[in-house]
Parts: structure tokens; sequence; C-alpha cells
């Protein structure tokens, strides 16, 4: 069964945006223009207190980066999305979103009074507004990924923002394992050094996708995976 | 204040004097500790036998939903390695604490605390019953009863963990880097509340494959 594509949406001016990916679904999503980040919390939406876990994720699979093979973990040993398709190579779990303190001081104070829809909005407030509409807040905004970003790490542990990381038509596709709430926002990444305010236009597109097989390349990348999957499958039962 | 240099690393010795200490208490290896520290207050944790990792949370006192946050700590000074100097950041911004002093020379922040589930997926599924902090973080919120739920359970520091990152994106769990009697301590900037899981992993060099008690002290002030 090839893929079937159910819905597109570009997303513009920050794109503050969630929705429920269920099971067997996928998210694909293209960075139209070049330079483009998504910041993305991930949620059990039949049950939110489970959610998107970074240092589970890391360590589970050893890795600092997210790309094809990798999995997204939740708190609880299940795995919330697969990356099935991936032609940039590497998104950035560790940098975080941006704050309204932050994104004053880069691009310089400024209101919707003034500039209307192309005020700079930050990633926390973004993150709180969507998560607001799922009756979510503050105690739920744990850690981030920002897809279609990449932070160098150095071996003395300093952080470095790789410029021009994804190109012009570049995409990802994360296929859910389970009933999932994805809150995004297009802000830029919070170690971007741009000093001009230009979030980037990215499409997103929901297929629907065949159920992953046995010997799907997430499941198999690792024995960690094998087991996330198997603990996901068992809570379907 | 004396300072040395080891592997690259500015390790910082406190001048305070432990018989000034107004709270003193050792915490044994899987067992939870949660008190609140008062701004200005001086807080040390001591690795009393060597390579034992501490998780450990902190939260404003006042809101709780205010707490700390990795990533936020790590973007502001823009390492992933904490060590005397970090400040210690929130979800919303606030600096809740200052590392003043370190004799270990970096901890981590990257690789969250031990659950039973993580350790299903870590290790084999038949390891669900193994003591992880996790548990310990949920029956001290339980005992706490300031309405703290799993929610509150967030990505934690591991005092005295070595888990480096490298280049090309890997992630990696190595021997500690801590020896017995190495410590570090912070200052609170606000009224904080700290909640730590002595680490119970046995899975893991994270331990040395032998938990082991900490010490926590807590001074007045500096003087």
């Amino acid at each position: 069964m090839p893929p079937t594509l159910l819905h597109t949406k570009t997303l513009t001016h920050a794109g503050l945006w969630s929705a429920v990916v269920s099971r067997g679904k996928t998210l694909r999503l293209t960075d139209l223009e070049g330079g483009a980040n998504v910041g993305v919390l991930l949620y059990n939406a039949d049950l939110t207190v489970e959610r998107y876990n970074m240092p589970d994720t890391l360590k589970a699979q050893h890795i600092a980066r997210l790309t094809t093979g990798f999995v997204l973990y939740s708190d609880m040993g299940r795995i919330l999305l697969s990356v099935i398709a991936d032609t940039v190579g590497w998104h950035d779990p560790l940098g975080g979103t941006s704050n309204v303190h932050l994104v004053e001081k880069k691009y310089g104070p400024s209101t919707y009074q003034e500039s209307r829809n192309d005020y700079p909005k930050n990633g926390r407030d973004s993150f709180l507004i969507e998560l607001g509409k799922w009756g979510l807040g503050p105690r739920d905004l744990v850690a981030n990924i920002n897809l279609f970003s990449r932070v160098d790490v150095s071996e003395d542990g300093s952080m470095t923002f790789v410029p021009g990381n994804s190109k012009a038509g570049d995409s990802v596709e994360l296929r859910a394992e389970m009933n999932v709430l994805a809150i995004l926002n297009t802000c830029q990444h919070p170690l971007d050094p741009s000093p001009k305010y230009e979030p980037r236009p990215v499409q997103v597109a929901i297929r629907q996708v065949p159920v992953p097989a046995t010997d799907d390349p997430c499941r198999i990348s690792r024995p960690e995976n094998g087991r996330g999957f198997t603990l996901t499958e068992r809570y379907f039962l | 204040m004396s300072t040395t240099t080891i592997s690259g690393k500015n390790l910082i010795e406190s001048k305070l004097s432990q018989s000034k200490a107004i709270y003193r208490h050792e915490i044994l290896a899987g067992e939870p500790w949660i008190r609140e520290l008062r701004k200005g207050q001086y807080f040390r944790i001591v690795d009393l036998h060597g390579n034992q990792a501490v998780d450990t949370l902190f939260y404003n006192a006042h809101d709780y939903s205010d707490r700390y946050s990795a990533q936020d700590t790590i973007q502001q000074q823009r390492n992933i390695y904490l060590t005397a100097g970090t400040k210690l950041i929130s979800t919303a911004g606030t600096l809740l604490l200052t590392i003043v002093a370190d004799t270990c020379g970096r901890h981590d922040t990257l690789g969250g605390a031990c659950a039973n589930e993580s350790n299903m997926v870590r290790y084999a599924l038949e390891k669900r019953h193994m003591h992880a902090c996790r548990s310990s973080f949920l029956k001290a919120i339980t005992e706490w009863d300031h309405g703290m739920s799993k929610r509150d359970i967030t990505s934690n520091i591991n005092f005295f963990m070595n888990v480096p990152v490298t280049s090309e994106g890997k992630l990696t769990f190595e021997d500690g880097i801590s020896d017995p009697g190495k410590y570090v301590e912070m200052r609170a900037e606000i009224d904080v509340l700290v909640l730590i899981s002595n680490c119970p992993q046995l899975n893991n060099p994270c331990n040395a494959y032998n938990p082991t008690p900490v010490e926590v002290l807590i001074w007045d002030s500096a003087l």
C-alpha cells in the first residue's frame, strides 16, 4: 500500500500549529526555502502526562542528533515517532527554544500594535499558546526538538549552530507509533546567530502509511528500539 | 579559594568550612531527598565514595511550574557541561542557582534519570523490577504533598556523571571522572526546592556498578 496523502498545510509567520497525528500516520515536513527550524513538542494524545523525553531518546540510541532510523521516546519507554525518511541528515535535540528576552535582544523590541502579524514571536510563548489549547501549560513545557537545525558539540562541550544545514526542498517524515499530540512552531533556532527575524515557511503533510514490518529499519536499527517497539505494541493490545 | 586545572577545567574549591554548616545529611544510594533552600544559602553535594551519580531537580519554591531546564541552561552558556560558573536556568528563564565551587570538573544534564521503563528499553524487558531514580522522585513528591506529579519530573542534572557528546553527534556513558570526596557547591539565587535521587542504577558505569552514599550540606551564607 503506497502512502496516501491526507492533508497539507503551509506554516508561515512562525507557524504556530498543533494536531493529533494518530498511530500509523506520518507527519512529513518540508523546508520550502531552506534554513527552516521547526520546534516540536510531543505527547501521548490519549494521556498527555506521557510525553517526549529527550534524555531517554538520546541515551537509548547513544545519539545527540536525529535522522532516519532513530526514534523519539516517551518517558514511559514507548515510541512516539519514528524517523522513517530524512534528506537533511541532522536534526537538533539539544538547543531548546527561544524566549521573549532572547528574541527582543536579537531582533529588537516590537509589538503587534506596530508590526501586526509580522511581530517577532518566540518559541516558549508559541509553545505555551498551542499547549493551552489542549489544556496543557508550563508544567508540560519539556525539552523540545528542533527539526532542520544542527548544533555541533566540541570536545570541551561548547555548542555551535551550523548555518545552512537544511536546503530548499529538504524534508523529514515522522511516523506516529502512538496517537501523538504534536505542538509545532517555526520560530528560528535560539542559537541561530542571524540578526534578522525571518521564520521560514514549512509545509506540513499528513500521510497514511503501511504498518511497520518486522524488519522495519527503525525497529531493527538497534536492540533498544526493538524493545521500544515491543513496549509500544503491548500498550495497544 | 584556590584553583587548579585538570583536563582543561578550572577546579574551584570552596572556602566554606564544614563546621559552619547548618545542615548535614547522608543520602544512601537509592534514596530520595527533598528540601527547600532559601535565597542566599549555599548547598554542597559531596561524592563520598566516588563515581556516584546524583540525579537532581530544582524548582522555584514559590511556583513549581517554573523549574530547572536542561536546555535553557546549556543554551544560555552554550556548553553542555555544568561546572563552576554555570548558571542553572529555569523554564521561565529564571536564575535558580549558580555553581560556585566544583572539584570534579564537569557534570551532565543530558543523560536524564533512570526509570523502570527506560531500563526495559536500554537493557532488557526483564529489568522492570530494578529500583530507579524516577521511582524515587515519585515517592518523594508524593510524600512532599504539595500537588506535584509526574508532570513535574523533567530533565535533571546528574552531578558527578560523565556523558560526553562527540563531534559526530554520538552520546556515550563513560566511567566517572569523580573521586571520593569530590564536591559541587551552589548558591541559591532565589528560594528553591531541591529534589534528589541518589541513583540506584546497576546496569551502567554511571555509579561504577556500585551505588554509594553522598552527603548534602547547607550553609546560611558564605561567611
